[in-house]
């Protein structure tokens, strides 16, 4: 893990790029069950346009539950979501409108490995956004060099190792223009080797000023990157902070007992 | 020690433990047994038909066949040949085949989504179906839908109809033959003309969708224009159109077209069995596809029904193909059990009939088994072509 993190250290700390005073996500005491398991208890939180924020936390903490309720791949069943002025409830076109919005990167990439890259990349914006094919393509191409994959764009997802697939994935979020990009721990089913890469163009990303929600375990990554670092554990956030703080002076006794678990091995 | 025992065995013993030896020995062994086998039964039949007087070859096709069948697709009476009953045969079987293929899968797709609705109705009637159809002998619902339903309809006489139009009773449903008169000859080409239209507009709402954006419902317009002018230009020319409708006359219906209660009861239950086999592949075809997919479309805001469309059902077609191909296969060969209620397929006249009047056994029983073989390498062959383009590229 150590080395790892010394891979992405270089850029000291991406400057950040976060308006203050601008919340484009607004979380309301939000809760959510699953049947009787109470797996989200009362979250809050105000992310500003071009905040970067990393949610890290003990498996089965809610984390991953958590940033899929912003786009409503989940449901909540108590107070509010607030995605760039609009409240997720169950007016469909409230949810179509939100998830044009915000782009979301998976673990397992979830490219369709029927259609080729560069396919996979035109979808959405032509069905979605109605942008002609030829012009789809173009943007496309655009985020494809972007990902440094230009030259894969006729093949399979099938055909392509796990860091590309994850970069196409990127890619083929970023052709919707998103404000926002929410990563589901997008490195952790990648092998070593791969996970530089991956990261390398999420760095690029936040350089680049896009509000990101990022699900990780990568601590190097938050580091360079990161404006706040939330710690969640049962469902609850525990501690948050600048990296500075979170990671040279945690507070909660939670928190240093995760922090020793993932970077001391 | 080791090296004892293989130099003891040397020799026959060693060439034995070869194993290219062995297989191949095996090999010779039983294609020896089976041409023998076959080579028995050969001799045998010619030597049996020989002792009767029968002639071998294909000439007992001109012969007159001297039975009549109650369907016939093409023009045929007793004085005709058995050549001809062949071909009645092959096209009753192609017919209902043809007719039970369709009708299962769409009845097959209908209930295999069903089975995944969040409705709890229509998912436990689908799942009901699925059980009750998958699980009950072919046999004994060809026998059911003829014995129990069709032949109990009523009388002609009492007939349930429908406007005077549709009739139902014991010897079959009655419907009103089209009879085209003059001017109907224009209608035909207004509808090619459509048809080619809709091609046209498909194919232009592509072109602006990928130069503009803007998208057409060409399929909708399509559809609309291709029943929407023809009915115009039919209505427009007076209707150039008469209905032989189907009438009582004495005991019976004259008139119109009849479709016998052997075809409707074995069409009953080659669709509703297969269909049921059929909406299980379609199920565990649509689960094969990952949720990650679904959720992937969901998070780029495409719509249920586009995901559906272009994402789910063309993943699940290539785990759907291959044994929907053997369920197609299935209901032709099972079409035969036609015989048990006497509806005049293939096997029924060809193989049953005529051979018993002829004993042509060899002949017949060959030239049956050709033709079978025939329809389903083809059906394999046109799902393997469209298997192909829908499958996946990996590497």
């Amino acid at each position: 893990m150590n080395q790892e993190t010394e891979l992405i250290q270089p850029p000291a700390q991406v400057a950040s790029k976060a308006v203050k005073g601008e919340a484009i996500i607004k979380v309301i005491d939000m809760h959510k069950w699953y049947e009787q398991f109470h797996v989200l208890r009362g979250l809050n939180l105000e992310v500003s346009k071009g905040e970067r924020i990393v949610i890290c936390g003990p498996s089965g903490s809610g984390k991953s539950t958590f940033i899929r309720c912003i786009n409503r791949l989940e449901e909540h069943q108590r107070g509010q979501i607030i995605v760039d002025g609009i409240e997720l409830t169950d007016d469909l076109r409230n949810i179509d409108t939100i998830r044009r919005e915000v782009g979301m990167v998976f673990q397992h990439f979830n490219l369709f490995p029927h259609l080729t890259v560069l396919e996979n990349c035109c979808l959405a914006p032509i069905w979605v956004r109605k942008t002609p094919r030829k012009e789809a393509e173009q943007i496309a191409m655009k985020y494809l060099e972007r990902v440094k994959i230009p030259d894969q764009a006729k093949k399979y997802p099938g055909q392509l190792s796990g860091g590309q697939q994850q970069r196409v994935a990127i890619a083929r979020s970023l052709c919707m223009n998103p404000k926002i990009m929410l990563f589901d721990e997008p490195t952790s089913a990648l092998d070593p080797e791969m996970i530089k890469e991956v990261l390398d163009v999420m760095i690029e990303l936040a350089e680049s000023g896009m509000t990101m929600l990022c699900v990780t375990h990568e601590m190097g990554f938050a580091k360079t990157v990161a404006d706040r670092v939330i710690f969640m554990d049962q469902g609850e956030i525990v501690e948050q902070g600048i990296p500075k703080e979170f990671f040279g002076n945690p507070r909660e006794a939670r928190t240093r007992q995760f922090l020793q678990q993932i970077l001391n091995h | 020690m080791a090296d004892k025992r293989t130099t003891r065995s040397g020799g026959f013993a060693r060439l034995w433990n070869d194993p290219t030896v062995r297989a191949r020995t095996f090999q010779i062994l039983t294609a020896l047994v089976v041409v023998y086998f076959f080579w028995t039964i050969f001799q045998n039949t010619v030597a049996n038909m020989e002792r009767r007087g029968i002639s071998t070859g294909l000439g007992f096709l001109s012969q007159p066949s001297g039975f009549g069948i109650v369907m016939s697709l093409i023009p045929y009476n007793e004085t005709m040949s058995y050549g001809r009953t062949f071909w009645v045969g092959l096209l009753n079987t192609l017919l209902v085949s043809g007719l039970g293929i369709v009708l299962a899968t769409i009845v097959g797709f209908i209930v295999g989504i069903g089975r995944l609705s969040k409705n709890w109705l229509v998912s436990t009637l689908s799942a009901v179906f699925v059980d009750t159809f998958r699980n009950i002998p072919l046999l004994l619902q060809i026998f059911f839908w003829y014995f129990a339903v069709l032949r109990n309809l009523p009388g002609p006489r009492q007939s349930m109809e429908i406007g005077e139009m549709f009739f139902l009773n014991n010897r079959g449903l009655y419907l009103p033959a089209p009879l085209p008169e003059e001017g109907m000859g224009v209608v035909w080409g207004v509808l090619v003309l459509a048809l080619i239209g809709a091609v046209l507009l498909y194919r232009w709402a592509r072109k602006r969708q990928e130069a503009t954006g803007q998208q057409f419902p060409a399929i909708r317009v399509g559809i609309a224009m291709v029943i929407g002018l023809p009915l115009v230009v039919f209505l427009a020319m007076g209707s150039p159109m008469d209905w032989d409708v189907p009438e009582l006359r004495g005991f019976n219906f004259r008139g119109g077209i009849v479709m016998i209660p052997e075809l409707g009861a074995l069409l009953l239950a080659l669709t509703v069995y297969t269909a049921a086999f059929i909406a299980e592949i379609v199920r565990s075809g649509i689960q094969a596809v990952s949720h990650g997919q679904t959720e992937a479309s969901a998070a780029l805001g495409l719509k249920r029904g586009t995901t559906l469309r272009l994402v789910i059902i063309p993943q699940a077609m290539r785990v759907i193909i291959p044994p929907l191909t053997s369920q197609y296969l299935n209901l032709t060969k099972n079409s035969s059990l036609a015989v048990a209620i006497g509806y005049p397929d293939l096997v029924s006249v060809f193989m049953g009939t005529t051979l018993n009047q002829t004993g042509q056994a060899v002949e017949i029983v060959a030239i049956t088994m050709l033709v079978y073989l025939t329809i389903s390498l083809t059906i394999s062959f046109l799902m393997n072509i469209y298997n192909k383009a829908a499958a996946l590229k990996e590497r």
